[in-house]
């Protein structure tokens, strides 16, 4: 999976860090850290820590399925 | 001609306050009568939660009672028990710095390892109270459910002995009637209060005694424990201790009832919980904004506070009335609607700012576990009344009983 | 773009910016073909965490953001724009191939400025921080436990990265050339305050200081450093912090209004022409895009932070879709940043460029938790928190009614007199 959290947001309610202890981590009062790439088996434990922000500031998805990025990239310049 | 919050107030509205907000937004900033402000627009309840020029303190200050006459009790009872109050004031009912401190003893016992640590024993809890329904066809979901769970799952972190448990429930019912603005007024209130609490506080001291001759691991162990420097005093210890209690025992009972009964009137999510129980918490967070527990907190003016085409006096009391802010148009696409996909739903249900609630995680782990077990054993449930009957409390806003028809029990 | 043919949208830059804007594009209904072309081997990835968690290995290195597996983007990393054809509607790539587009934004953001002399740049040992494969060379770094890190710069990336060090307990120096770190961002006091608590936790923090030259051994590596003072820092790990460089060189020729200080752009977002006129179907967004902000009068800004790269794209996209200039929106942001270091959050709201005043208004500087705000001719135009971020909300509000400083008089946890202090020109 894929996440990131808008620091400007974060008010450091720590709601994440309940909800997902391994990949929420707060260092210090505020400054949060966080897993910007956590195993697919984690999900649902990521999907609580995105629903449980109380400022909404976090933002998950599940990965690309692969990195095609060259195949897409082929594909775009067909269709040009 | 009652006003708009006066009509919120009145019982005959509990089961559906929501559409007198309506009417009450158009004015988001609006005076009482009393000279209290009522504040129901999103924007301006987030503001306020974040003004530090917005005190939490706001008991009624019991020195400004009217004079009975008797001198004993005019010049000696009713100022040594406004000072006794006044030391019991809970962390809720604080300020910085002082609130900081408390609040961070508090929120170091509410651990993350203990709090999750709870999980499995709330499982254990939730079946055990599913399975004893079994060959019932009629039952009161708040009777025996909604309330037993939470009230466990708080006396066991806090160290309460669980056969103590029962003595909880009529101190708590009384005790919460100090969140409601219209109800801790009047002076007998107080005083049944001031009972109740003096009561609840001799059990609680001896609780503590014991906990610091033999901790453990519990909660009170850790707030009573440290050396004299660090540690709590006892009246903060104690009225910390009640506040955990009473909010355990006011507060998810409403969020499980809410939840179960939102999902009965809206059994398409009902069934989708059961088909996927990964959506419990994008659908609790929906409850939350939908019908939260907690319908409003007060709050008082410290200066005057210009806000939306108004200013709100100093000395003003506050209501930031949340269950009004969750259901603003300005805020939130289709408010009415209940949509646990909703993107963005910053709801105010656990409040926000320096008092967002301490038990939120323990909430929604209870919630979680409650409602995904109910709506996979419960067979065919339905709901005997609509609206079902509801407790006096607007703040505490929560149905007194579920009433549900079942046609038996899943197996775990 | 005629309303059957929603036609083709470039992004140049696979970048935070870059990635806003497709998915804004998309939330707005563009059902066109979408470009995103990158110079990086990467898609788009978060920075922040680079010089912070990522350093200090809490997590892994792999910050890639999160991209909806619905966004129908083609992502054509590795590949350099090289130069920009107006009259052909065509981004021209490194290897010459041509990108046709209807509209084309242009988010190729910054790169570290690099060390003046070239040679001493060269050396091994000496880096800068910027991109994901800079993080990881020095993560892998001070695994190897450096004897002595130094960061040579007064920024906020010297701080986090001198924060990482201690962090990690290795010896590290940051040299500063002027009197006080971090003074443009946050201001003098500030800067005076993250000089103290640096210095608390073990950096050798110098002022005034700047590098004469470096000294390599035979092997052309990095042996030490000689100061301007004469002082010599023995060191073999150089980290360059030295502030960011805009990449508008691939822009040369194209006829738009791009220098030093970004691509000129106006409050929609578009981007100008050399005559100052907009330039047709070319928009920016992000550190590259030099615009006017209205919290400020108007004066033209490059704000290179990860708010107003978020907020600029979404901005930047819906304009993009707008049929004329009636329907645009314009870019308002009010620019926030935050920084985590020695433990600390600080945030900032607001622009300080020009203020007058500083005040502490709420907690204290002796408790390293409190709020300050900035003045400019009476009135409050920025905020600054140090682990206080939940009473923000309400002192943004307050910079956005321009409300006479110092802003939310009385109420709580303010100290019992505000001092305020005047800011000087040169401190600012």
């Amino acid at each position: 999976m894929r996440v990131v959290v808008d620091l400007n947001r974060c008010q450091g309610y720590a709601q994440c860090v309940y909800a997902a202890p391994r990949h929420f981590v707060l260092h210090g009062r505020e400054a949060l850290v966080y897993d910007t790439a956590p195993d697919d088996a984690d999900r649902a434990a990521i999907e609580r820590a995105a629903q449980a922000c109380p400022v909404r500031a976090i933002t998950a998805c599940a990965d690309d399925p692969a990195d095609d990025s060259a195949d897409r990239a082929a594909a775009a310049g067909e269709a040009r | 001609m009652s006003t708009l919050f006066e009509r919120f107030l009145d019982p005959d509205n509990r089961a559906d306050p929501y559409g007198l907000f309506a009417e009450l937004r158009r004015e988001p900033v609006c005076r009482q009568e009393d000279g209290t402000y009522v504040v129901g627009t999103h924007a301006e309840i987030d503001r306020l939660l974040h003004d530090p020029r917005i005190s939490s303190d706001d008991l009624p200050d019991p020195q400004h009672f009217r004079w009975t006459g008797h001198p004993i009790t005019d010049l000696l009872v009713r100022p040594v028990r406004a000072e006794i109050r006044k030391r019991h004031r809970p962390f809720i009912f604080r300020d910085p710095p002082d609130h900081e401190a408390l609040r961070g003893r508090v929120m170091r016992a509410f651990s993350v390892e203990r709090v999750r640590g709870m999980r499995a024993k709330t499982e254990r809890l939730t079946h055990d109270l599913i399975d004893k329904l079994a060959g019932k066809a009629r039952i009161d979901l708040v009777d025996a459910f909604s309330y037993p769970l939470p009230v466990t799952v708080i006396c066991h972190l806090l160290g309460v002995p669980p056969e103590d448990e029962p003595r909880f429930h009529g101190w708590a019912t009384q005790l919460a009637t100090a969140l409601e603005p219209n109800q801790r007024g009047d002076e007998e209130t107080q005083i049944k209060n001031e009972e109740t609490f003096a009561e609840i506080a001799d059990y609680l001291q001896d609780l503590v005694k014991a906990k610091r001759r033999e901790p453990a691991d519990d909660i009170l162990s850790d707030l009573a424990a440290g050396d004299d420097a660090e540690r709590m005093n006892d009246y903060d210890l104690i009225a910390t201790a009640v506040l955990l209690l009473v909010a355990g025992h006011e507060t998810t009972v409403n969020l499980i009832t809410n939840g179960v009964l939102t999902l009965l009137r809206f059994p398409e999510h009902l069934e989708r919980l059961r088909r996927e129980p990964e959506i419990a918490p994008r659908l609790i967070e929906e409850f939350l904004r939908y019908e939260p527990p907690v319908q409003y907190r007060t709050r008082l003016a410290l200066a005057d506070i210009p806000l939306a085409g108004t200013t709100i006096p100093e000395g003003a009391p506050v209501v930031l009335l949340i269950a009004s802010g969750n259901r603003d148009p300005a805020r939130f696409a289709d408010p009415e609607r209940f949509d646990p996909d909703r993107r963005d739903n910053r709801h105010l249900g656990f409040g926000g700012g320096l008092h967002y609630c301490v038990g939120a995680p323990l909430a929604r782990i209870e919630a979680e576990i409650a409602l995904v077990a109910l709506s996979r054993r419960l067979r065919e449930p339905r709901l005997l009344a609509d609206p079902p009957p509801y407790r006096p409390g607007a703040s505490l806003r929560g149905p007194s009983a579920l009433p549900l028809a079942i046609a038996g029990i899943a197996a775990a | 773009m005629s309303a059957h043919d929603p036609g083709r949208i470039v992004i140049v830059g696979a970048s935070l910016a870059g990635l806003s804007a497709a998915k804004a594009l998309r939330a707005h209904g563009f059902s066109g073909g979408l470009m995103l072309v990158g110079d990086e081997p990467h898609r788009p990835y978060d920075r922040p965490p680079l010089s912070k968690q990522v350093l200090r290995g809490d997590f892994g290195p792999d910050t890639t953001l999160p991209q909806p597996a619905d966004l129908d983007i083609a992502v054509r990393t590795g590949t350099a724009a090289a130069g920009l054809d107006r009259d052909g509607r065509a981004v021209i790539l490194a290897d010459g191939e041509r990108l046709a587009y209807d509209r084309c934004l242009v988010a190729t953001g910054t790169r570290a400025r690099p060390w003046p002399n070239p040679a001493e740049a060269a050396l091994a040992g000496v880096a800068t921080l910027r991109t994901r494969a800079d993080a990881e060379r020095l993560r892998q770094r001070l695994r190897e436990r450096p004897a002595r890190v130094v960061l040579v710069g007064g920024g906020f990336i010297s701080f986090e990265v001198a924060s990482v060090c201690r962090e990690l307990d290795i010896p590290v120096t940051v040299l500063v050339r002027d009197a006080v770190p971090l003074a443009r961002a946050i201001g003098a006091p500030l800067g005076a305050f993250m000089a103290e608590v640096a210095r608390d936790a073990g950096v050798d923090l110098r002022l005034g200081a700047a590098i004469a030259r470096m000294e390599a051994d035979g092997r052309g590596r990095l042996a030490g450093l000689v100061l301007e003072d004469g002082g010599r820092i023995e060191t073999d790990c150089l980290v360059v912090a030295i502030g960011a460089a805009r990449n508008v060189e691939w822009l040369d020729g194209a006829g738009l209004a791009a220098d030093r200080n970004g691509l000129r752009c106006d409050r929609f977002c578009r981007a100008l022409r050399a005559d100052g006129t907009a330039a047709d179907g070319i928009f920016a967004a992000g550190d590259v895009a030099h615009w006017p902000n209205p919290h400020d009068g108007d004066a033209l800004v490059a704000v290179e932070h990860w708010g107003n790269a978020v907020a600029q794209a979404r901005i930047a996209a819906r304009n993009m879709l707008a049929q004329d200039p009636a329907g645009m929106v314009p870019h308002d942001h009010l620019p926030d940043f935050w920084s985590q270091q020695f433990g600390l959050t600080i945030k900032l709201l607001g622009l300080t460029a020009g203020a007058d005043a500083f005040a502490v208004v709420r907690g204290a500087m002796a408790e390293r938790r409190f709020l300050a705000v900035f003045g400019k001719a009476g009135r409050t135009v920025a905020v600054a928190s140090v682990d206080s971020a939940r009473w923000l909300p309400a002192y943004r509000s307050a910079i956005l009614e321009g409300a006479p400083f110092p802003p939310l008089p009385g109420g709580l946890d303010a100290p019992r007199r505000i001092e305020t202090q005047v800011l000087e020109e040169t401190a600012r």
